[in-house]
């Protein structure tokens, strides 16, 4: 087929961490691609229902947290009859391991997918090497 | 069930697990609008008419495809997405393709009268119960 594949229901994954959470509400994974380009290092995390107000970035000594929060209030007065998904907060950590230039770290947010630029520190770009 | 809670957290808690006991309930019954068929579907209820809300992330709202014919209702679209040619690719756990949904509700709706909406990759259809299929008071002579 020329449309290509069909889709298919990919199941949300819980949030392991190693404290345990106080309060027993569950948090997921978005699911995340990953690339890299000359110039940056791109995230796209899908975080369906969070809107622009509510996405949280901060890198922490070498660690990217990505925090999503849905608004729960929108739900208020609907009666479940049927589900199949559940819906909670989103949040996911990544370990950097080239130099990022924090200061220029920009986010962008359609559709529900967060896309990340994380433009790379002057050093850590590749250096074109000339052979005497 | 779903209001005035004293914190986020017991708010979010309550709807997660009204939405749990509700898992793939047979509301909906079997056929080829079972659960596991793309996009996934949470159907509420609200004054009597129907929500339906549907998580479609990265799916532009112009390439959805919503149709409703008596009591059923199709969603179709397609999923892509675009990245630079030049970049390398660490991670890829995102799927993209096309799909194609029907769901047929157990009341009589109002086809002509449902409601999308589109938000932050969220698609909320409000489905209105039929008229004619709102139960009517009996008073006793």
């Amino acid at each position: 087929m020329v449309s290509g594949q069909e889709l298919r229901v990919q199941q949300k994954r819980e949030v392991e961490t190693k404290q345990e959470s106080t309060v027993p509400a569950r948090f997921y994974v978005p699911v995340t691609d990953i690339f890299e380009t000359e110039a940056a290092l791109m995230l796209a995390l899908e975080m369906p229902g969070v809107d622009r107000e509510n996405v949280n970035v901060k890198l922490e000594s070498g660690v990217l947290t990505i925090e999503g929060e849905i608004d729960f209030a929108k739900y208020e007065g609907l009666y479940p009859v049927y589900t199949e998904y559940n819906v909670g907060n989103y949040a996911r950590s990544f370990e950097l391991s080239s130099d990022i230039d924090q200061e220029r770290i920009s986010a962008e947010l359609k559709d529900g997918v967060v896309t990340l630029t994380l433009p790379k520190a002057e050093k850590a770009k590749p250096r074109k090497i000339k052979v005497s | 069930m779903v209001s005035s809670f004293s914190s986020p957290f017991d708010e979010m808690f309550a709807l997660q697990r009204a939405l749990e006991a509700n898992f793939a309930s047979g509301w909906l019954g079997g056929g080829t609008a079972g659960p596991g068929s793309f996009p996934p579907i949470n159907v509420f209820e609200k004054g009597g008419d129907l929500v339906a809300v549907i998580e479609l992330p990265g799916v532009d709202k112009n390439s959805l495809e919503i149709e409703a014919k008596e009591n059923t209702i199709r969603i179709a679209g397609r999923k892509t997405i675009k990245y630079d040619e030049k970049a390398s690719v660490h991670r890829r756990e995102r799927v993209t393709g096309s799909f194609d949904r029907t769901i047929a509700v157990p009341i009589q709706i109002d086809p002509d009268a449902i409601r999308a909406e589109m938000r932050d990759g969220v698609l909320a259809l409000f489905i209105p119960r039929a008229e004619r299929d709102k139960p009517r008071k009996i008073t006793v002579g």
